[in-house]
């Protein structure tokens, strides 16, 4: 296996976006010698493409904010599933970590004060996002690209070579974690330009791949979004958590097809967009749930005296969290009140002046004029759900991002518990700064507790990795990987999508069976060499393995919670609030076991009412009801 | 299903290539990336195509269409005439990979030779205070996706290798002009703009600003007033603050050393 190449490193990161390039940083900070792989260019990862921008409870545009109204808000759009100490963690340290990036040269839109502006948006009670614009990504990413190199800098000072301390592998795909015993020992990959193997050695490696949704056919996520991490990590004997929550974002581009699943950010609604059917109804005033009927407007006067007034007036319903307006669109396309393109409009040109449209979304405005001839500050846009986001993946300490595998840790949105059942906009971006640093800090101190007790990767495990990457390649004549993968997104999208029943998903779990037969006998022409058909040949075992836990999960959860909406189980359960569903591998298969929700620390549960936890939990796990009065 | 178009794309290697014919189906609406992905997916499936959001945000896509640069992900096919044939080749200012993959290192060899983002350390996390007027300019440069399309299109290196030694380009000129004119940046870039990155070379032509997918002024904003700035001229006082000049006192700040950055 001469033909391998052999890098050793203290903490390989692997993925480029927001939260693998913060957790490289804090391991560098910390003194270890720090790779960092991503399947793309450095700086192109699909951080870049977030838009709204970043939740933070700074109290900058209303001082009333603070950690504990965030968290708040975040355990609600969870609908209370999510993992309480990763919630209190990220909105405790999400403003420190917003001001380090400022520090760090990103150039946030600002307040008349001259501090961080903070925009409104679904399920946040409180103007939150810091924001540039509606590129919020592309600041986030390119500030952090810009202090690894400002980091290679000073190593260049002084150890003169830049990449002594933290270097990048552009162009680097990671197919198989190795292992030594129980604990990681390295990773084993493929360089896309040259085709050629590469092991690093390493006794930490960090998974920050991102998501899954090239599992889907309408999906908003980038190319990059084969579950990989996911995969990897439940083949080194990791766990998967809560895999059935996928989130539906509702506002996508539906027309023309070819842009099908293109974002339409929150930002529209935050800054007054509403949604209308074709009957010119602003119909989320018919689908606030009772959960959150107390918290939302009732009229549309209410709901329009919001923006200038929030104390005084309650939120508009469009700022519902993401499933309540998703479903909402979907329901309303299927009673035949859609736009002529099979989604619903979204009203942004009517309720703002046109330059003040373009100064607060300009690359909305410049999407719908290059790709679909509309002016959004003339006519309303046509809209409809995509997959977006998983809430679902890697089971990890909140405290320090570690896996269940020593060694092996995750952050960022390959990680799961932080977002319960559904994620609020904006808590992603915040969430990879909070536990990228994390897991950096973590990864550092395992290494400082191994001490110079470094795992040794096993031969044979790389035999059989450069065996499984070069399968593709030998074999002839096979499947065409694209159709295979496009199969498996057709039957995700139809079967395991927005809306599921038992039937559907069982049909799906059936096709993908056969699919899986199908992948295995996938063949890629050409040679090595940079050659997308062998990379998706690869990629699509992680497809298949990903999906697999997505259609199981989502058949073994028997009630209606976030991004999972059974139509045979309607309701959502405080019973199943109990319930985590947690994936594991055994003879290269997937099954879901149960396992018990830990309950919330009692000063945590006491920042809520009591009325309003009866609706989300059993009586059981309530806190004593206050002495009755006579 | 749609019609179809002649698509030419070159094809091949750093040892040689050429360009190759194929009818590819178009439906309405796509655009050229579209149209490589259905190319791919049926007749080559090894076709080498650098791509990631789809959504002219990551500026991964950048290539030459019909000689133009461009980002094949917002290029929209009925731009082009009924019956036209569609050339599609890598970006010509660097070494080809693969196909229509090529090696942008140049690039991030020049970012790592630009002196950092340096505030006053003594500014608390959470104490910067900066007007939305005062970091605008700051903000239309950093809108770049870095695409490179600047980069290829500028003719200092676009038929001149041997100048790419002594020149950073348009994207990371105006990386410059884009630190020095951030209100809370102390270092002083200006001798090295002109010294180590061969400011001096640019003549205004404008090219860069007009394949720019993000539409930034990179001439007008950025090239010209730090042009002005070096020649010690004051210019849009908008942006160069009283204030940050005598801050920097006449420190010029060096270029970054680094043995590796041989671009
Ligand atoms: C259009 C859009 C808009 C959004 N807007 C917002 C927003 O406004 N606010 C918000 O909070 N969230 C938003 N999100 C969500 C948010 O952008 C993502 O959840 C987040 O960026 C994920 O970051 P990450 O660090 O986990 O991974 P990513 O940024 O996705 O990075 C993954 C990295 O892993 C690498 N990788 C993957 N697999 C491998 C492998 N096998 N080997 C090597 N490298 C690998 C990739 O190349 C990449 O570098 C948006 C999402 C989308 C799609
Ligand atoms: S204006 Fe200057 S940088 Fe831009 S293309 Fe012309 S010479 Fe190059
Ligand atoms: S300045 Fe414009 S053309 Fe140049 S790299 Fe940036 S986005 Fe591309
Ligand atoms: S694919 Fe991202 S800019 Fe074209």
């Amino acid at each position: 296996m001469s033909d391998i190449e052999r890098l050793s490193y203290d903490v390989v990161v692997v993925g480029a976006g927001g939260s693998g390039l913060r957790a490289a940083i804090e391991a560098r900070l910390a003194g270890k010698r720090t790779a960092v792989i991503s399947k793309s260019l450095f700086g192109k990862a699909h951080t870049v493409m977030a838009e709204g921008g970043c939740a933070a409870a700074m109290g900058n545009v209303n001082p009333n904010d603070n950690w504990q109204v965030h968290f708040r808000d975040t355990m609600r759009g969870g609908k209370f599933l999510n993992n309480w100490r990763m919630a209190e963690l990220h909105a405790k340290e999400a403003p420190e970590r917003v001001w380090e990036l400022e520090a760090w040269g990103a150039v946030f839109d600002r307040t008349p004060e001259g501090k961080i502006s903070q925009r409104n948006f679904g399920g946040h009670q409180y103007p939150r996002l810091a924001h540039v614009g509606d590129r919020t990504g592309l600041e986030m990413i390119r500030t952090l690209q810009q202090k690894v190199v400002a980091l290679q800098q000073e190593d260049a000072r002084q150890h003169g070579d830049p990449e002594a301390m933290i270097k990048v592998f552009a162009e680097t795909t990671i197919t198989r974690l190795l292992k030594d015993s129980d604990a990681i020992a390295g990773a084993f990959g493929y360089i896309r330009e040259s085709g050629r193997f590469v092991i690093f050695e390493a006794p930490a490696v960090i998974l920050a791949t991102g998501g899954i949704g090239k599992t889907f056919k309408i999906s908003s996520n980038s190319w990059e979004y084969t579950g990989d991490g996911h995969a990897l990590a439940l083949l080194a004997g990791a766990k998967l958590l809560n895999m059935e929550f996928v989130q539906f974002h509702p506002t996508h581009m539906v027309w023309p097809l070819s842009v099908r699943g293109l974002l339409v950010t929150e930002s529209v609604r935050g800054d007054g967009g509403v949604l209308r059917n074709s009957q010119g109804r602003r119909f989320m005033f018919d689908y606030v749930p009772d959960v959150f009927r107390d918290q939302y407007a009732e009229t549309e006067e209410e709901a329009d005296r919001w923006y200038a007034d929030p104390d005084h007036n309650r939120r508009p319903p469009e700022l519902l969290p993401r499933d309540e307006v998703a479903r909402a669109n979907n329901a309303e396309v299927k009673a035949g009140r859609g736009s002529p393109h099979g989604g619903v409009f979204l009203d942004i040109a009517s309720r703002l002046p046109a330059e003040e449209i373009l100064r607060r979304l300009p690359s909305m405005h410049h999407q719908f004029k290059e790709l679909a001839d509309v002016d959004i500050t003339k006519e309303p846009m046509e809209v409809g759900p995509a997959q977006h986001y998983v809430m679902g993946g890697v089971e990890v300490d909140p405290d320090t991002g570690q896996s269940a595998v020593p060694g092996l840790f995750a952050a960022g949105e390959v990680s799961g518990g932080m977002h319960g059942s559904n994620r609020l906009g904006g808590n992603s971006l915040s969430d990879l700064l909070v536990f990228g640093r994390r897991a950096g800090i973590g990864a550092a101190e395992y290494l400082d507790r191994l001490g110079h007790k470094r795992p040794v990767v096993d031969e044979g495990q790389v035999a059989s990795a450069r065996a499984e990457a070069l399968a593709p390649l030998d074999r002839a004549g096979g499947e065409n990987p694209y159709e295979v993968h496009a199969a498996v997104q057709e039957t995700m999208s139809s079967l395991v999508g927005i809306i599921r029943t038992e039937e559907e998903i069982k049909t799906a779990l059936a096709e993908l069976e056969k699919l899986r037969e199908r992948a295995a006998r996938v063949s890629a022409e050409g040679g090595s060499a940079y050659n997308p058909g062998w990379h998706l040949a690869l990629d699509l075992r992680n497809i298949m393995l990903i999906a697999d836990c997505v259609a199981q999960a989502a058949l073994e959860r028997q009630e209606s919670r976030g991004g999972h909406t059974r139509n045979d189980f309607p309701q959502m359960s405080p019973e199943w609030r109990q319930v985590n569903l947690i994936c594991s591998l055994a003879d290269d298969r997937a099954s879901i076991t149960r396992q018990p929700m830990p309950s919330m620390r009692a000063d945590l549960m006491a920042l809520f009412e009591r009325p309003e936890l009866k609706k989300y939990f059993t009586e059981g796990e309530l806190p004593p009801a206050p002495e009755e009065t006579h | 299903m749609g019609e179809k178009v002649t698509l030419l794309v070159w094809r091949g290697d750093a040892g040689a290539g050429d360009i190759v014919e194929y009818q590819v189906e178009v439906n309405e609406g796509e655009v050229v990336l579209d149209v490589l992905h259905r190319l791919q997916a049926t007749q080559a499936g090894d076709l080498a195509v650098r791509w990631n959001c789809k959504a002219g945000k990551c500026g991964s896509c950048s290539m030459e269409i019909n000689g133009r640069p461009r980002l094949a992900c917002m290029t929209r096919m009925s731009t082009f005439e009924p019956g036209e044939a569609i050339t599609v080749t890598p970006m010509r200012t660097f070494p080809v990979i693969r196909d229509l993959v090529t090696d942008v290192s140049f690039n991030y060899a020049k970012a790592r030779q630009i002196p950092s983002f340096s505030p006053d350390p003594s500014v608390a996390l959470g104490e910067f205070r900066m007007q939305q007027v005062d970091v605008q300019r700051s903000q239309e440069f950093r809108k770049c996706i870095e695409c490179y399309l600047c980069q290829n299109v500028c003719h200092v290196i676009r038929d001149h290798e041997e100048n790419m030694p002594a020149y950073a380009g348009p994207r990371f000129l105006m990386r410059i002009a884009e630190l020095e004119m951030h209100p809370a940046d102390t270092a002083d870039r200006r001798t090295i703009a002109q010294d180590e990155f061969g400011l001096g070379y640019c003549n205004i032509t404008k090219c860069c600003t007009e394949v720019c997918p993000e539409h930034i002024k990179i001439t007008d904003n950025a090239l010209i007033p730090l042009k002005e700035r070096v020649v010690g001229r004051k210019y849009d006082p908008l942006v160069w603050l009283g204030s940050k000049i005598t801050r920097r006192g006449h420190r010029d700040t060096p270029a970054v050393p680094s043995k590796r950055d041989t671009a």
